[in-house]
């Protein structure tokens, strides 16, 4: 379905769920011209606008997904600003921020105004993160200043880290005038050269060459080093080993300013359910083991891991319908991030629904310094509206993406999507 | 007699039955290479490629041999995975060389995985011939052939793997198959040519040659090559030879006989000396000859054809 202006809306018998502490309010919410009218019992007669009964789903502030590859400028046949925001909204998701790896990257105010403009009609907020330093080569940094006032929300080199730690440490220090956090994807670049998968008994079994765990954590532990000399906002993208999980906890417990993120696809998956060469399991990060999978839980359980992003990496059938060394990393997940955080965080009794959305809801938007949506009246609508206990048959050939790159095809999943509401317009499943 | 599978895409999960199925078939079919005219109809009109998307001699002639031993139609397709990857996908390939009627597929190719993922593009028969470091189930087996004839058996001799384990899909196969017919596995090299979790194939590991000599019963000893040195992971053939190299001084030491094996093409003096090579001991020179008959067994049970037909 299309969107549609939200001119005159009646969401009727849903229950609103208050993120901070889980208080469950049954209200039927008005919205008018974008804006929440009113909550509380609304009297359908008279009422001449469009009624969506929504009884059975919670309301939400939007939720919001910090770690989204739009592929726009550059690789339009992977994904489009409007591709990528149909799948956003398909996924229960009213925001995103989009990562700077694209062709130029997003390293020049122009590149930031263009992708605003191009989701300008979105119901979707789209938030470019920029490139740390230009055109990614992790020599120069790129002209924050600039970019921060066009909109940009924080600085990422993408899957090309900056190796050079004066650099970093001069990002992190430029950066921190601006209070703009610096991602990083935390990779060793010569311990990961070469490798597919993850480094241990399944990269022997395969025959593939592994990445291991020091990968990720040295580099981690490196940029914590480098927290600790400026004072400034380190953001740990796409967490993935104990050792990481580790590191961060003793960072936090310090009083550094580092948070992190998990995927997903680390949540459910471990090495081990690569047997078949599947290309569409093949991520950087890569799936690690079983071992790492439960201490990434006992990091969201304990809140050492601060925000649940998709790292929705999409790729043509092409590249990805090849033998697995040649494949490139990363898969979608935009529409199925929800669902399988669910399943792996919620169902599992690792955190309450209320605390494991706001890590897709409160946690990203305080972290790039963004205004949390209120569900108050005279408020603009940003809702995300979601049955978080019903289930659904998750068919990849009917995703809103460009692409096709996912492991979930064929599983039954939680949280069935009703629809969101955005910027004046109304989405529906 | 039938194999469990279509396919021979490695050792991992192959059954013993089928291991000891391929192994007298081909004892049986070894006959035919001594004869006055070596060659039987049995897979006359069965057409297969040999698919090589990487350098080989050895492996491809002896499959060659084997599929003209058996009256097969044969094609060779060779290319550097370099230049497959500026034209067509592989799966183009595979599906434009299927379309042209072909029975069954030998391939070879850097990339591990790729006989599996030939499996979903075509209905063929797929034969691994050594996919990346991953499998190379018809060396293990000719290898494990070789064993066989002689000793009887292989179950409870111990055999050692000497050299660079972490890049050796003979290594892979090698321990698979031997593990499953019950023989005792060592592998053996310096710590960085040894990849990490062996033993949870069932393999056990010493970085010391000497200890190694001592535990088998055979020696296996891998191609060690010269561009592990220059990625730093062992510091020099001089001092590959002096820790690992398999010399006669190191065989006599062990006071014991021996079985010398290398899957070639060998590194003399580096890996292995040339009097050992050439000795008694060695049994090199049957695994070459045990290879073709492999490959024929393999390519009669896999095509569902009667190997006594003649």
């Amino acid at each position: 379905m299309l969107k549609e202006k939200a001119e005159k809306i009646l969401l009727s018998g849903g229950e609103i769920l208050d993120l901070q502490n889980g208080k469950r309010t049954k209200a039927d919410i008005l919205v008018h011209d974008g804006v929440i009218a009113k909550i509380g019992a609304v009297d359908r007669k008279g009422f001449d606008g469009i009624v969506h009964d929504i009884s059975g789903n919670i309301v939400v502030p939007g939720l919001f997904d910090m770690h989204v590859h739009l592929r726009e400028p550059g690789r339009e046949d992977k994904e489009t600003i409007a591709s990528g925001s149909a799948a956003a909204m398909a996924g229960g998701f009213t925001a995103v921020a989009c990562m700077p790896n694209t062709s130029p990257a997003i390293d020049k105010q122009e590149v930031v105004r263009f992708i605003k403009k191009k989701a300008e009609a979105e119901l979707v907020d789209v938030y470019p993160v920029a490139a740390i330093t230009k055109g990614r080569r992790g020599k120069e940094i790129t002209e924050m200043a600039e970019l921060v006032r066009s909109g940009a929300v924080a600085f990422y080199d993408d899957g090309s880290p900056v190796v050079d730690v004066s650099v970093m440490r001069n990002a992190l220090e430029y950066a921190s005038m601006f209070d703009a956090p610096i991602i990083d994807h935390c990779e060793e670049p010569d311990l990961a050269r070469g490798g597919h998968i993850n480094e241990g008994v399944m990269s022997t079994r395969l025959g593939i060459q592994g990445i291991p765990n020091a990968a990720e954590s040295i580099q981690i532990a490196r940029d914590i080093q480098l927290a600790r000399l400026t004072g400034s906002r380190v953001h740990i993208a796409h967490l993935s080993t104990k050792e990481g999980v580790d590191l961060v906890r003793r960072a936090k417990e310090e009083g550094l300013d580092v948070t992190c993120e998990v995927t997903p696809h680390h949540l459910l998956f471990t090495d081990a359910d690569l047997t078949t060469f599947d290309t569409n399991l093949k991520m950087n990060p890569p799936l690690r083991t079983a071992h790492d999978v439960a201490a990434l839980e006992q990091g969201v359980k304990d809140g050492v891991i601060d925000v649940f992003a998709s790292d929705h990496a999409p790729h043509t059938i092409e590249d990805k319908d090849v033998e697995f060394d040649a494949a490139p990393f990363g898969v979608i997940g935009l529409e199925t991030m929800l669902g399988v955080i669910l399943q792996q965080v919620v169902n599992r009794g690792v955190l309450p629904l209320h605390a494991d959305l706001a890590k897709m809801c409160v946690a990203p938007r305080t972290l790039l310094n963004l205004p949390v949506p209120e569900i108050k009246e005279g408020e603009a609508a940003n809702l995300t509206i979601v049955n978080p206990e019903a289930t659904y048959l998750y068919d990849v050939n009917q995703s809103k993406s460009k692409s096709r790159n996912a492991p979930y095809h064929g599983m039954e999943l939680p949280g069935k999507v009703y629809g969101v509401l955005n910027k004046g317009f109304i989405w529906t499943s | 007699m039938a194999l469990s599978s279509s396919h021979l895409l490695g050792l991992e999960g192959v059954p013993a039955e089928d291991i000891t199925t391929i192994l007298d078939t081909a004892k049986n079919l070894k006959t035919i290479l001594d004869r006055p005219i070596p060659k039987v109809p049995t897979l006359r009109g069965i057409t297969v490629v040999n698919l090589f998307f990487e350098p080989s001699t050895r492996t491809r002639i002896s499959f060659e041999l084997a599929e003209k031993r058996l009256s097969a139609d044969t094609v060779n397709f060779s290319t550097s995975t370099s230049s497959v990857k500026k034209g067509e996908t592989l799966k183009d390939t595979i599906r434009n060389i299927e379309a042209m009627k072909i029975d069954m597929v030998v391939v070879r190719h850097s990339a591990a995985g790729v006989p599996y993922f030939l499996t979903q593009c075509t209905d063929a028969n797929i034969i691994n011939a050594g996919d990346g470091r991953h499998e190379h189930p018809t060396q293990a087996l000719l290898d494990m052939m070789s064993l066989r004839d002689k000793w009887g058996t292989l179950h409870g001799k111990r055999v050692a793997i000497i050299g660079d384990v972490r890049h050796s899909r003979v290594a892979g196969s090698n321990i698979r198959g031997l593990v499953t017919m019950g023989a005792e596995v060592m592998v053996c090299g310096p710590r960085t040519l040894i990849p990490p979790g062996i033993e949870e194939l069932g393999a056990k590991v010493s970085y010391n040659v000497d200890e190694a000599i001592e535990w088998a019963d055979a020696l296996n000893i891998l191609r060690i090559q010269l561009e592990r040195q220059e990625k730093g992971l062992f510091p020099s053939i001089r001092e590959y030879h002096a820790e690992y190299g398999i010399t006669r001084e190191r065989l006599e030491r062990a006071k014991k006989e021996l079985i010398i094996m290398h899957p070639g093409p060998i590194n003399r003096g580096v890996e292995l000396d040339s009097d050992v090579a050439d000795s008694d001991a060695s049994i090199i020179l049957d695994q070459v000859t045990n290879g073709v008959a492999v490959r024929m067994a393999v390519l009669v049970l896999l095509s569902g054809m009667d190997s006594s037909q003649e």
